[in-house]
């Protein structure tokens, strides 16, 4: 098996294409389970309500919930695919940082969260904090 | 809604969510360094690393994990609770100064830092400012109706 570092580097375009589709993918999961779990409302009370069993069967069954297990599974291969191209080291930080910004965006837009400016102050900071972190 | 706060209960469940997997992540990583090298060529010897007392530790905390995380969005915006998760890395990082004695760059205790402030920022303000959204109003606003009519109301839906 070849290593990352000896195979021919992408070119800027397609890293950021590799990039751009972990994140898109990523963001797209993570808004539609969050829509799917918003859509039930508080699954303490159905866990006390109809056991774990209920809870689990109320959650697993919502098209929006497979839909986004279907897009984190995407954007899970997308990232394998890229740390098979790319360094972890460029990977990891600009997947994650970026994927933070793109939430936000698609909460807002989506989700219709009332992202005030304090929201996108934390989404900004933690944002550059996990991006620091990682070097 | 819009001044939604959380219980102690769900902030136990948003700690759970960031401390989760970060020691998920180190109990895979400790259990994979601790196997033999592990070939493509045989795919098999995977699906029994799963059964050693540190993946299986993993799989658990990982799983516990999402469970946990699905349960803060039924309650909490998603960005509300992202910044929760990404509270892990600050976990992380003093774990591996203080327990590890690793040492941590400056570059790195500012990312700390950043984190830290940005969570702070988030969690002075509410946890969720948007109402379910398949149940009208009245029946999110009304805290006390039984769950049995909501349920029912759904099914007539």
């Amino acid at each position: 098996m070849m290593l990352a570092s000896s195979l021919i580097q992408p070119s800027p375009w397609q890293a950021t294409a590799m990039i751009a589709t972990i994140v898109l993918t990523s963001s797209t999961g993570e808004v539609l389970t969050a829509a799917a779990m918003k859509s039930m409302g508080d699954l303490d009370d159905i866990r006390a309500h109809s056991g774990i069993k209920g809870a689990i069967r109320a959650v697993v069954t919502r098209p929006l919930f497979v839909a986004g297990i279907f897009f984190m599974a995407v954007a899970f291969f997308s990232l394998l695919f890229a740390l098979n191209h790319m360094n972890l080291s460029l990977v990891g930080p600009a997947a994650a940082s970026l994927t933070l910004v793109t939430n936000t965006i698609a909460a807002k837009l989506f989700l219709h969260e009332n992202v005030d400016r304090r929201r996108w102050t934390a989404a900004v900071l933690v944002c550059i904090g996990v991006y620091l972190l990682a070097h | 809604m819009a001044h939604h706060r959380l219980s102690i209960k769900q902030y136990l469940i948003l700690a759970f969510v960031s401390v989760s997997v970060p020691l998920g992540d180190a109990s895979l990583s400790r259990g994979m360094t601790s196997l033999p090298a592990i070939s493509l060529a045989h795919p098999l010897t995977l699906i029994a690393a799963v059964f050693t007392p540190w993946i299986a530790l993993g799989i658990l905390l990982l799983i516990g994990y999402f469970a946990s995380y699905l349960t803060a969005l039924s309650w909490a915006d998603l960005t509300y609770v992202m910044p929760a998760t990404a509270l892990g890395n600050v976990f992380v990082a003093l774990l591996a100064h203080f327990w590890l004695h690793e040492t941590i760059s400056p570059l790195r205790w500012m990312g700390v830092a950043l984190i830290t402030v940005g969570v702070g920022f988030v969690a002075q303000g509410p946890a969720s400012t948007t109402p379910p959204l398949n149940l009208p109003a009245p029946i999110n606003q009304a805290e006390n109706l039984p769950l049995d009519d909501v349920f029912e109301k759904e099914q007539v839906r």
